[in-house]
């Protein structure tokens, strides 16, 4: 047991901080500091910053650009970026095909896609959910039959995260129509400019376009673009989405919005009452208590497989991150109306984005696995009910 | 910064938990022990004299092992484990703890030897009726008597001061507050015990022209007292992650068991989700206590903080942890006989003793606009 960063690891923060500080351009800082949205040229010169300095992909093989780093440092670097205000390299890209084509494809498939991806040259959707297929992904219809050398995929895609911005999408499909549900399916890499893919937004609860359908009609793939082998795509999905729960609680930045909420109530007056300055406390306190779980879960993670209680990370940490939000759009009040009021309203930049951002991120508890799909995995991989 | 317990700190914690487990792991002895006018086990007080845990916190110069918070803090997981009933906390960490703070060179040895061996059990006297967890003594007041002092007021509830043989009392001065050494068998003093609602004993301490000697140099010692306060929320946090391990595991096995409509109730949804969220509450409790016993080891300046922190997770988790306990059960939850209640009652008296969740949440939230960010890691 020990409270103190080793000299090393304090050394490793140190430099962190100076580079998240120092080499993201401050224009790209200040969007993520005021909640606002960022253009894909933001997401691209970032990254592409990150991955000269061997900052984008730690996580990855060595021979791909990752580090080795210890599960404190990869901790760190999370934190260190979120507190800098550095929007996190393409989570699409980094944190889920790139390490399982590292992981699953062949050579030459990684030579093609690992390089390009942590430079997000390519920017990657994910092609997974459907109409009918949410939490039980498996029951996914998309079908890829074999023609020649080529799949040819017909079917639909939803929930299509930043699909607008996509160069190529990794799809889950169902290659075996005979086998049982989770035996028939593959992984396949599919390029968005190919005939018959077709992009179609979806407008959100909060005046924005998020995510996007994605429209299969006799889509042809070279066979060349499976990941590796036929049939086994579940077992790709499931290593990919237990990877994305571990990175998926913000506790850094859920801190630095609430660091940043205190400044509007001070302005506003309302840090003084006591009921604001308790929810303040208790917050912090909540997320204290995550952020040393992490620390705690991430020690123990072995041979880089996930914790299984890294689903209270992604609970406790999208829970958390929503009732942030909804302490900023309370301390806004009725200046919320105001949020597309544009520059002509009165209200402060902070109080007219609440709202959205608090609509917006009702989603948290739902992607990554839906909080109560975390809470299955928790009764019955840890509890054994 | 690391979570990990040592090789001999995980032997510690194996010594400790096979010796209550003989003790305790029968939950009819823990009746059968709580029901003594006792209210604990004096042969079990022996054996962890002998293997050094009631030495444990204390300078070997003074009869110690001179271990440090974190053994302290798992030997209380231990005793939450198994709910033992033992006056570790009241006699080791508060009363010892301030007479090695506090006390001279003379009044450790003599003290603190005989309490590490087991033949001298101390009890720390401190709250007094209508007071809310304060630092200060104002219903006990202290007077010079000679050479001496003389102490007239009630203390009320003194965790085990019944039985105590020695009290270590807190009382107003016109100096502040003072810490006194009141013997057991001294006159003028009045003790009544009773059980409290875990099973505990507690005691409400008439003392009137009590005869009491001085706690060292005496002066203001709400300081110390303080301090000493803090460092128990934080040793009993760890008992409390003790207590709600036990509790979900025990709720776990009794949904894999019992059956209701032709099913083991592990198939309804309803109630595996609460143990889910059980089981969160307990994790992050575990980060923040663990966190806060670190604190107490290695930045010793910064454990109120820690304290009110830990304090407000250890209070929110210990009620939906012993509440769920009890409904996931149903009707045998709330029967004396099965061990599940007297776990939500263990975890009451924990918070109870040691502060409620919106005592710490006020004192956190009376600091929460002097920093933008809270940051563990320095």
């Amino acid at each position: 047991m020990r409270l103190e960063l080793s000299p090393a690891d304090a050394q490793f923060r140190e430099e962190l901080r100076t580079f998240f500080t120092t080499q993201v351009p401050q224009e790209i800082r200040d969007t993520v500091a005021a909640r606002r949205e960022l253009t894909k040229e933001q997401f691209v010169t970032t990254q592409r910053i990150l991955n000269a300095h061997g900052y984008a992909v730690p996580h990855w093989p060595v021979e791909w650009g990752g580090r080795n780093w210890t599960e404190l440092q990869r901790h760190l670097w999370h934190e260190e970026m979120q507190r800098a205000n550095v929007p996190a390299p393409l989570a699409f890209n980094t944190s889920m095909v790139g390490p399982v084509i590292a992981a699953f494809g062949s050579q030459e498939i990684k030579e093609r896609f690992l390089p390009a991806t942590a430079n997000l040259d390519i920017w990657w959707s994910q092609g997974f959910s459907e109409p009918d297929a949410g939490s039980d992904l498996a029951s996914l219809r998309t079908t890829a039959v074999r023609d020649g050398d080529h799949f040819v995929v017909n079917g639909q895609k939803t929930w299509t995260t930043l699909g607008q911005h996509g160069d190529w999408i990794f799809c889950l499909v169902r290659t075996d129509p005979e086998a049982r549900k989770q035996a028939g399916i593959s992984f396949l890499l599919i390029d968005m400019t190919t005939p018959g893919l077709e992009v179609r937004p979806i407008e959100l609860i909060d005046g924005g376009h998020e995510v996007n359908e994605v429209w299969f009609t006799d889509v042809r793939v070279p066979v060349e673009n499976l990941v590796g082998e036929l049939n086994k795509g579940w077992d790709y999905a499931k290593f990919l989405l237990g990877n994305e729960r571990v990175g998926v609680a913000p506790v850094g930045a859920s801190k630095r919005v609430l660091g940043a909420a205190k400044e509007w109530a001070r302005e506003i007056g309302e840090l003084d009452d006591p009921l604001v300055a308790a929810r303040f406390a208790e917050l912090e306190n909540d997320l204290l208590a995550l952020e040393l779980t992490a620390v705690r879960v991430a020690a123990n993670s072995a041979d880089g497989k996930p914790h299984p209680a890294s689903s209270v990370l992604k609970l406790r940490g999208t829970e958390l991150q929503q009732a942030v939000s909804e302490l900023a759009m309370d301390l806004a009040g009725p200046a919320g109306l105001s949020s597309f009021a544009g520059d002509v309203s009165d209200a402060p930049d902070w109080a007219r984005v609440s709202t959205p951002v608090y609509l917006n991120l009702r989603k948290a508890s739902i992607y990554g696995g839906s909080n109560e799909i975390q809470r299955q995995i928790i009764a019955r991989t840890i509890l054994g009910l | 910064m690391d979570f990990t317990y040592d090789d001999e700190q995980n032997a510690l914690r194996e010594a400790v938990r096979a010796l209550l487990g003989k003790a305790y792991s029968d939950y009819e002895n823990r009746r059968r022990t709580v029901a003594t006018d006792l209210g604990y086990d004096p042969q079990l007080w022996s054996r962890l004299a002998e293997m050094g845990i009631l030495g444990l916190p204390f300078a070997e110069a003074d009869g110690g092992t001179g271990a440090g918070p974190i053994e302290v803090g798992l030997i209380a997981q231990e005793l939450g484990r198994v709910l033992a009933p033992e006056p570790f906390l009241t006699a080791v960490v508060l009363a010892g703890g301030l007479i090695a703070d506090a006390g001279s060179a003379e009044e450790r040895a003599e003290l603190l030897d005989p309490l590490s061996a087991g033949s001298l059990v101390p009890a720390f006297a401190h709250a007094e009726p209508g007071t809310r967890w304060a630092s200060s003594a104002t219903g006990v007041r202290a007077s010079r008597d000679g050479d001496g002092w003389r102490l007239s007021g009630v203390k009320e509830p003194v965790p085990h001061g019944a039985s105590a043989d020695l009290l270590v009392v807190s009382a107003a001065t016109d100096a502040g507050t003072g810490l006194f050494l009141v013997d057991a068998a001294a006159g003028g003093l009045q003790r009544d015990g009773f059980a409290a609602p875990d099973g505990s004993r507690a005691a409400r301490i008439s003392f009137d022209g009590t005869p009491a000697t001085v706690l060292g140099e005496g002066g203001d010692a709400t300081a110390v007292i303080a301090a000493a306060l803090d460092r128990a929320r934080v040793v009993a946090g760890n008992q409390a992650v003790g207590v709600m391990e036990s509790a979900l595991r025990i709720t776990s096995e009794y949904l894999t068991s019992r059956k209701q409509f032709g099913v083991t109730l592990n198939h309804f949804q309803a109630l595996t989700f609460r143990a889910a969220d059980m089981y969160v509450a307990v994790e992050l409790t575990r980060s923040m206590v663990d966190w806060a016993t670190m604190v107490l080891a290695e930045q010793p300046d910064g454990i109120a903080e820690a304290a009110a922190r830990a304090g407000l997770q250890v209070a929110r988790a210990g009620r939906m942890v012993g509440q769920s306990a009890i409904q996931l059960h149903g009707g045998i939850g709330m029967t004396a006989e099965y061990a599940i209640g007297a776990h939500a009652a263990t975890l009451t008296a924990l918070e109870q003793a040691h502060g409620m969740a919106d005592h710490h949440l006020a004192r956190l939230a009376g600091t929460v606009g002097e920093h933008a960010e809270v940051d563990p890691l320095g």
